[in-house]
Order: C-alpha cells, then sequence, then structure tokens
C-alpha cells in the first residue's frame, strides 16, 4: 500500500511537467492549427532562465583569502555576499523561486517574437511543414544554448530549506515509511496553481472565452467580426509562459542540459495526442495520468512481471489510444480523426 | 531534355559514371576520401528509400531510423553467427527489416496526418529504449554490439583458419575497407537509385502521387488505398534495412542511437533540403549534409583566422568571432538555420531552386525566341 | 416510356440516415432502372447528397440497404462500390489537383484494369499505350486535350468539372452518380454539359443526377424522383412531374422554364 502510494507520489510531479508542457502544445494547436515541435525548447528555455538567474546572482568578485597566510590566495565571492551578506546568501539560496520573476517577462518575449517572426507565417501550411520548420526552431534554439552553456547538465539546486524530503506518511497517520522530497511536493502544487490560474484566465475573462469559442469553431467567431488571429500572438506568449514555468521549476529535480527539451517534446507530445488534440483538461488529465502510470511501471513487481514495460509504457498507451480512440480521451468527435 | 530522362538506361549510364569518378571529382573539394564516401553512398540508400514513402504518398515518418538500426542488429548478428561475408548480412538485414517494417507499418498506417507520424515516432522511440533495456542480450545495451574472437562463426569455421585477432568483413575475398568499401556501397546505391526511377515512372508510384494529392478521391476510384501506403512503407523500411546492414558492413559494429528519433529527423531533414519527391533531391541533400558536416565540424579558430588572413586585423577579428558559433561544434546550428530557411523559402528543396533559377534564365529566351530564328535564319 | 431496359440497377430500400437529432434520410426508397437518366431533385436540405453517400460507402445508413444490380452493397468499402461499377461526380470537384490531367484520367483507367490492388513497381508507365490510349480518347470527347499535360490544380472550375466526369466515364460505369454537374457553370457551359451528358446517353450507362437547374433536368432526365425531407414525395416521368400540382406548390412553386 505505501509503496503504491509512494510511487502515485513519485508520477506527480512529473506528471504535471508533461500537463504543463502539453497545456500549451494543446492551447496552440487548437487556437492557431499549429503543430509546435519547438516547444519542447521552450520548456528548456525556461529552465535556463533558472540557470541564467542563478549566474547572474552569483556573479562575484575576487577577493583575497585571509584564511590563507602563506600565499596570495584568492576566492569568489559573490557581490549579494559583499553588499548584503546573510541576506544576500539567501536571496542566492533562491535563485530558483526568483528566476521566476526573470521567466514571464523573457517567455512572454520570446513567444511573441516567434509567433510574429515565424508561426504565423505557417497558419495556412500543412501540418508536415509546420512540424519541420518547428523541429528546425528546435535544433536552432538547443544548439544555442548548448554554445553557450555547454554539453553538461547544470546543477541547479533548490533552496535548502526544502532540500530534503517531506514525511508525508505521517501527515495521513499511515507511518513513517511514506517520505517524499519537498521539492516534487512544491513542484507538484505549483503546477496544479498555474493549471488553475490558466483555466481560470481562460474561463472568466472574455479573451479567453474569445480563445475557447476560437478553439471550438474558428470560422465562426471570425464571421462574428472578432479578428481572432490579433489574440494568436498572446496565446503563443501564454503557452511560452507556462512552458517556461514548468522548465524553470523542474531544474533542481532535473538538472538542465540543452537537449532537455526533445525529451520532453516526445512525451508530451504523446501526452497531447491521448488527452485528446485540442483539448486542455484533456492534456492536463493525460499528464497526470502518464506521469502516474509511468512511474506505477517503474516498480519492481511491475518490472518483473513485464520487462521492460518502464520504458515503453507511455509510448504503448499511445499506441493503443491512437488504434482505439483517435480523438484521444477528451478531445472533440472529428478534430484530426480520420 | 525530356528526351534524355524519357530514356532510363541513358540517365542510368551517366548517373553511375557519376557516382564511380566520386573520388576523382571530390577530391579538389576535400571530400574524396573513402570514409566520407562510405557515408555518402550510405545515407544516400537511406534517403533514397524514405523519399518513396515520404514524397511519393505524402505520410511522414519520424521513426524510420529504427529500421536502420534493426538492419545493423541484423547484420551484425550475421557476422557473429554465420560468416563475415558481408552479402548474406546485407540480405539478413533487409529481409529483418523488412519484416519489422510490415508490423510497424500496418499498425501506424492506420491514422494518417501527424498522427501517422506520431506512431512511427512511438514505435521508434519503443525500439530505441528496448534496446538500450531488456534486449541487451540482443543489442548489448549501451555498448553496442560488437564482433567477439569467440563469436561461432558456423559457416566460416568449415572453411577458414580463425585468424589472430578479429576477423575483418568481406565480400567473398575482397576485402571491404577503404575504395573497395565505397564501390561496394556504391554498387548497392546504383541498384537502390534504379529501382526508385523504376517506381517513379511506374503505375504504382503514379497511385502512391495521387494518394498524396487526395486520398479520398483514389478510395473513390476503386483502390484500396492501405495495400499500396503499405508497400511504399515497406519497401522504404527494406531501404532503411540496407543502409543499416551496409553501416554494419563496414564497420562492424550497430549501437542504438543510431535507432533515436532525431536520426529519423536526419533522414527528413536530408530529404527535404535536396526536395522532396524529386529523384535527385534526396541525394543532394545528403551529400550537402555530410560534406558540410564533415568541413564546417572541423573548422575551428585557427582555420577561421587563416581564411579571413587577408583582411584587415579588427576587421578579420570580427568576422571569426561572428563565424565561430557556426562552425565546429556549432554545426548543427547551421544545419538548424539552413533548414529553417529552407522550409520557410524553399519547400520544394534545392531542387525547387534549381527550378526557380531555370525558369528565370529561360524567360528572355522563351519571350524572345521568334525574334532569335528569324534573326538566325537572315545570316 | 422505353428508355430502359426494364431491369432494376439501383434499389435504395427503407433508408433510414440520421446526424445528431436531424433524419436526413427517412425511410427512403428509391428504384433505378437500368439505361435511364434519373434526375433527383428536391429542396436544399431534403438528403439528395445524403443519399449519394450512402449509395457509394461514404455513409454508413442506420437502417435499410442499397442494391447495386442484385448485390447489396451497404456496408462495402468505397472502393468495392466502385470496382463493381459505380462511379460518382462530386459537387466540389474531387480530382487529383498535384497531378497532371493526363494522369488524372489515367488513373481511373489503370483501376478500371488494375482492380482495387495490384502492385507494379516495375513497369513503366509510359509504355502502357492501352491505358494512355484511353486517356486521351475520353479527354477529346470532353474536349480537354489541348489542356492535357496541364496541372489541373490550376485549372477553372468548370474544367475540373469536366475532368472529373471524365475520370469517372473512362472507367465505363455501371451507374454513373452526379451531384449538381452544373453548379457555377455558365450558360454556353452547361449546354455543353448537357450535350455531352445525352451523348453519353447512349453508351447504355444509367445515370442518377441530382439538379437544380431545372433546364437541365427536363432536358436530360428520362424520369425525375422528388425528395423533401428525406423520402420521396412524387416519382415520374419529367410531363408527370411538371403537371403534379402537390409538386408545383412544394417545390418548383409553379414557375418551369
Amino acid at each position: 500500500m505505501d509503496a503504491l502510494l509512494l510511487q502515485l507520489l513519485n508520477g506527480l510531479d512529473k506528471g504535471g511537467a508533461y500537463a504543463l508542457i502539453a497545456l500549451g502544445l494543446t492551447l496552440v494547436f487548437g487556437t492557431l492549427g499549429v503543430v509546435n515541435f519547438g516547444h519542447g525548447a521552450l520548456f528548456m528555455l525556461g529552465a535556463f532562465c533558472a540557470v541564467v538567474m542563478q549566474k547572474i546572482l552569483t556573479l562575484s568578485e575576487k577577493v583575497k583569502d585571509e584564511s590563507v597566510t602563506f600565499f596570495d590566495a584568492y576566492k569568489e565571492v559573490p557581490y549579494l555576499e559583499t553588499w548584503f551578506g546573510e541576506t544576500g546568501t539567501m536571496i542566492i539560496d533562491w535563485s530558483v523561486p526568483i528566476s521566476l520573476f526573470l521567466v514571464i517577462p523573457f517567455m512572454m518575449l520570446v513567444g511573441w517574437a516567434l509567433e510574429r517572426g515565424l508561426i504565423k507565417h505557417f497558419y495556412k501550411r500543412t501540418h508536415a511543414e509546420q512540424i519541420l520548420v518547428t523541429f528546425g526552431l528546435a535544433i536552432v534554439l538547443q544548439e544555442i544554448i548548448k554554445a553557450n552553456f555547454g554539453a553538461n547538465p547544470i546543477p541547479t539546486p533548490a533552496p535548502d530549506i526544502v532540500a530534503g524530503s517531506a514525511n508525508v506518511g505521517s501527515w495521513f497517520g499511515m507511518g513513517d515509511n511514506l517520505v517524499y522530497p519537498w521539492w516534487r511536493l512544491i513542484y507538484f502544487i505549483f503546477s496544479m496553481i498555474v493549471i488553475f490560474i490558466a483555466f481560470a484566465f481562460l474561463k472568466f475573462t472574455t479573451f479567453g472565452m474569445v480563445v475557447r469559442a476560437g478553439m471550438q469553431d474558428r470560422d465562426t467567431v471570425s464571421m462574428l467580426g472578432i479578428n481572432i488571429e490579433r489574440r494568436f500572438t498572446i496565446v503563443f506568449g501564454l503557452a511560452a509562459v507556462i512552458a517556461g514555468l514548468a522548465g524553470a521549476m523542474y531544474a533542481p529535480t532535473l538538472p538542465p542540459d540543452y537537449h532537455m527539451g526533445m525529451d520532453f517534446l516526445v512525451l508530451s507530445f504523446i501526452v497531447v495526442v491521448v488527452g485528446g488534440m485540442g483539448s486542455l483538461p484533456g492534456a492536463v488529465l493525460a499528464g497526470f495520468l502518464l506521469g502516474i502510470l509511468q512511474s506505477f511501471a517503474s516498480m519492481n513487481e511491475v518490472k518483473s512481471i513485464l520487462p521492460g514495460i518502464d520504458q515503453i509504457i507511455i509510448y504503448l498507451i499511445a499506441v493503443v489510444v491512437l488504434l482505439v480512440r483517435p480523438r484521444g480521451l477528451m478531445g472533440r468527435k472529428g478534430v484530426m480523426e480520420d | 531534355m525530356k528526351k534524355f530522362f524519357a530514356n532510363q538506361w541513358l540517365v542510368m549510364l551517366v548517373f553511375s559514371a557519376v557516382i564511380l569518378t566520386m573520388p576523382i571529382w571530390l577530391s579538389p573539394i576535400g571530400a574524396g576520401y573513402p570514409d566520407l564516401l562510405q557515408k555518402f553512398m550510405i545515407f544516400g540508400i537511406f534517403a533514397i528509400g524514405f523519399n518513396i514513402l515520404f514524397g511519393l504518398t505524402g505520410y511522414l515518418s519520424f521513426g524510420h531510423a529504427a529500421f536502420l538500426g534493426v538492419g545493423s542488429y541484423a547484420a551484425v548478428w550475421s557476422f557473429k553467427l554465420l560468416t563475415m561475408n558481408v552479402l548474406p548480412a546485407i540480405i539478413f538485414a533487409i529481409i529483418v527489416a523488412g519484416l519489422f517494417s510490415v508490423v510497424i507499418g500496418y499498425i501506424s498506417l492506420r491514422r494518417s496526418g501527424i498522427y501517422f507520424s506520431i506512431l512511427t515516432l512511438a514505435f521508434a522511440q519503443m525500439s530505441y529504449n528496448l534496446a538500450y533495456s531488456v534486449l541487451t542480450p540482443v543489442t548489448n545495451g549501451e555498448t553496442g554490439l560488437q564482433l567477439e574472437r569467440a563469436d561461432p562463426r558456423i559457416i566460416d569455421s568449415l572453411f577458414v583458419e580463425p585468424t589472430e585477432g578479429l576477423p575483418l568483413t568481406n565480400f567473398f575475398s575482397l576485402s571491404l575497407s577503404g575504395y573497395e568499401g565505397f564501390y561496394f556501397c556504391a554498387a548497392f546505391l546504383i541498384i537502390g537509385f534504379f529501382i526508385s526511377l523504376r517506381i517513379f515512372r511506374s503505375p504504382f508510384g503514379l497511385k502512391l502521387r495521387a494518394i498524396k494529392s487526395n486520398q479520398t478521391r483514389m478510395q473513390y476510384t476503386g483502390f484500396s488505398t492501405k495495400p499500396y501506403l503499405l508497400s511504399a512503407f515497406v519497401i522504404s523500411g527494406m531501404y532503411a534495412g540496407l543502409a543499416g546492414g551496409l553501416m554494419a558492413a563496414t564497420d562492424p559494429l550497430a549501437g542504438a542511437e543510431r535507432m533515436q528519433w532525431t536520426a529519423s529527423g536526419e533522414v527528413v531533414l536530408m530529404t527535404i533540403l535536396g526536395g522532396v519527391g524529386t529523384l535527385i533531391g534526396p541525394l543532394l541533400g545528403v551529400g550537402i549534409i555530410k560534406y558540410f558536416e564533415n568541413i564546417f565540424s572541423a573548422i575551428n579558430e585557427n582555420v577561421l583566422m587563416a581564411a579571413y588572413s587577408g583582411l584587415p586585423e579588427g576587421l578579420q577579428h570580427f568576422l571569426v568571432t561572428v563565424s565561430s558559433p557556426f562552425v565546429g561544434e556549432g554545426w548543427h546550428l547551421t544545419l538548424g538555420l539552413m533548414f529553417m530557411l529552407v522550409v520557410i523559402f524553399l519547400p520544394g528543396g534545392i531542387m525547387e531552386g534549381f527550378d526557380r533559377i531555370k525558369r528565370l534564365l529561360m524567360k528572355p529566351f522563351s519571350r524572345n525566341k521568334d525574334a532569335v530564328e528569324s534573326a538566325e535564319e537572315g545570316h | 416510356m422505353g428508355v430502359g431496359t426494364g431491369n432494376t440497377v439501383l434499389k435504395v430500400d427503407g433508408v433510414t440516415k440520421t446526424f445528431g437529432g436531424l433524419r436526413a434520410l427517412d425511410d427512403l426508397n428509391l428504384t433505378i432502372e437500368e439505361g435511364t437518366v434519373h434526375a433527383i431533385i428536391g429542396p436544399n436540405g431534403a438528403g439528395k447528397s445524403t443519399m449519394l453517400n450512402v449509395c457509394i460507402g461514404q455513409l454508413k445508413p442506420d437502417t435499410g440497404t442499397v442494391t447495386f444490380d442484385g448485390e447489396v452493397i451497404t456496408g462495402k468499402q468505397p472502393f468495392e462500390i466502385n470496382q463493381a461499377g459505380v462511379s460518382r461526380v462530386f459537387q466540389t470537384p474531387a480530382i487529383f489537383e498535384d497531378l497532371s490531367v493526363l494522369q488524372n484520367v489515367m488513373i481511373p483507367a489503370i483501376a478500371h484494369r488494375d482492380g482495387k490492388f495490384k502492385l507494379n513497381p516495375f513497369s513503366i508507365l509510359e509504355k502502357q499505350d492501352d491505358i494512355e490510349g484511353r486517356a486521351v480518347e475520353i479527354l477529346e470527347r470532353l474536349r480537354l486535350t489541348e489542356l492535357m499535360d496541364k496541372h489541373a490544380g490550376s485549372m477553372s472550375r468548370g474544367n475540373k468539372r469536366r475532368l472529373e466526369l471524365a475520370m469517372c466515364l473512362v472507367q465505363q460505369p455501371r451507374l454513373l452518380l452526379l451531384d449538381e454537374p452544373t453548379a457555377g457553370m455558365s450558360r454556353h457551359d452547361t449546354n455543353r454539359t448537357i450535350d455531352i451528358l445525352k451523348q453519353i446517353k447512349e453508351g447504355g450507362m444509367t445515370k442518377v443526377i441530382i439538379e437544380h437547374d431545372m433546364h437541365v433536368v427536363f432536358s436530360v432526365a428520362d424520369r425525375i424522383s422528388v425528395l423533401a425531407r428525406g423520402h420521396i414525395i412524387a416519382e415520374g416521368t419529367p410531363d408527370e412531374i411538371k403537371g403534379n400540382p402537390v409538386v408545383q406548390e412544394a417545390y418548383l412553386g409553379g414557375s418551369v422554364e
């Protein structure tokens, strides 16, 4: 029982990441009609925002190391520590959460630039061409990152205060066996909050209503005299911000490297397909579902019955869903179905 | 011009001549060495096959590298178990890749468009992940499948005394290192190109193009389209298997990284860059990408400095700084940018570029044709 | 009448098809006699195109059967129905836009010769004179010869319609279904199409034609069925239909050219 619950928890943070990426992917597909293979790269850019923030906060000056007396030794001391002392150290420690303030404007900008500069020219072109050009974009973005940050993963730790594990079991009176890293718990809650805000935004604002109407039936919306295309930039920016937030917060769990976007892209595409292309709740549901199933599949008990299942479970589910119910779990009838 | 292309034997003669003389005409640009030439041939076969599926039917597979990987594994197993002769290995590679593509194609082709792409992608990733994990007894996991001295090699052991060290691949007593390897692969490329030429010009090829144009109409015209699509899929899977087999023949090892989806992406890239749906385009794409990969990735700052040495020092340093992100390690950046530019401005690839240039050049002639003729008569 | 052979070629028997709450076809019964030109008229939304879609296997009816030449074809694949001898001209021209006009006609000719699946990757297309010859012959009849090497997608809508007709005729179908073959055509083109339809009447093939233009209907039809709200409300010769007060009131509005 405890083992099952632990796997359930394990699936939640990964599921949260899948859900956030898939949410943007399906939003862009549903409104703009664009299949964006570069979306994983946006997730990666978000993660590197956290890296950059950490680098900025730890910008250091060379200070003579007083503890070494027999020759002139220097050590690097971050400016923040020189200026603010203890407070400075704490700010550095909190670089990942602080980076969210960088992520939002930066990703909005990136989203705006990409939509205006590239994506908008591909609304009328075939899905194959959209896939190809965004695939090229993904390569370019990841190579830019590789050129500037190298090929190795960069450790980006979470604040010290949440470094350990939470004793989740004792909260529910189930003993001390159920421990779970604080940060992953935070990630899950964070992803729920972002999803909630995104849904509230789409549900309760006029803008969101128009976007949702456009996802249902773009022609009708255009006929009502609403210029839906003008809102596309914002939608794309929103998707980019969500992906970026997902990436930045994931940095402590998975030290960012340049190809993390590609790895997540394939998985989140499958999440979108399983949830139903263009369905927002579907993306969220499928994200968590696949995250949890993946973690169940990696249990030793399961692996001993079905060896290798943990490696292929997600793809297997995608294949089954596509064959049995091509519109996905929550997709509307007739969308991309044939 | 049209007449020339109509005669397939003439086309094949010129094509073979061009391919077989590559070591000569490519050496001035530094591409005349066997290693790179073999790559041209092997990826050429891969791309020709991929083009039969994507170019003719429009079905974009993102999992073709899986067939190439399977072909490699099959060939290496043939080296390990049977003989170091490459002929059975290659036949084995083609058959295994063919069977594998029947299964994957049959399932994936139940959907079209982006769903087809994702299904093929999912299968390729499954193969890749399994090759790294549970299938380790067959694939040797991360290390990759390699030859060992202790391998049985049943057929070889009947005829040849085992040598010291690892045996080498051969085509009957012909060794396959260096230029021999190139000519061996070139022979397969020429055969592969010929088959593709015939397919392009056959009723089968026309039907595939019609499916790309309007599949629904095809069904109301009395064709069961699925078997045609599956045939195209399996044929292109067999080409990929052949390419994988040749990879193992020239360098007898096989690793799972050959099956990763980015490797599938690479063949898509090469085909698009050259010109999807054209006969020669994919080969041009292969040539350009593999050539520049070789050249660009070898360039470093010293080479750049030397290249701009005639310029004033400030400008020299500026140019070096500007171009260095695009070469060496950054070659993929150039590739990605090049690819985006092609998809944006030249969706038909380099072949479309040629067409446009040709039309541009022919324009003044076609307009003044009569004038020119009458002027000539006056002489 | 004396036009047809007296044999039934197509029989629609109690076909019902609903979309959501909408009954597009409501217990539809229709018999088409071999060798006739049978026009189906009716107001918009009467279910005319749905009926054709059911006949060619594009839609499966909820209840009822369609019988072609004594064989039940409901539930069969579109290509099987086509191979049995049913061809259709669509309301919006369904052609292979990316191919040449000649190739567009060669493909159905190949379908007629090779059947639903034949793998012939090594035979050369240009050397198959039988296929090309038949395609050219049909194109000549429809006066499309000079456009033969043109890109089909670049043609005018009228020419696309004629091309689609050529694609159906080259298969020598036993039953030809035409969905508004003259919609959007100029008077001149309409008359030309009427001539063509009359010409191919002599071939002995059965034609079912859906048409709004009464001039076309009364020029070519041997029999007329009036479809409204998913079932037939009247049927007869053109003269009977012209004189039928129910039809005049319900549909023709009393004014016939």
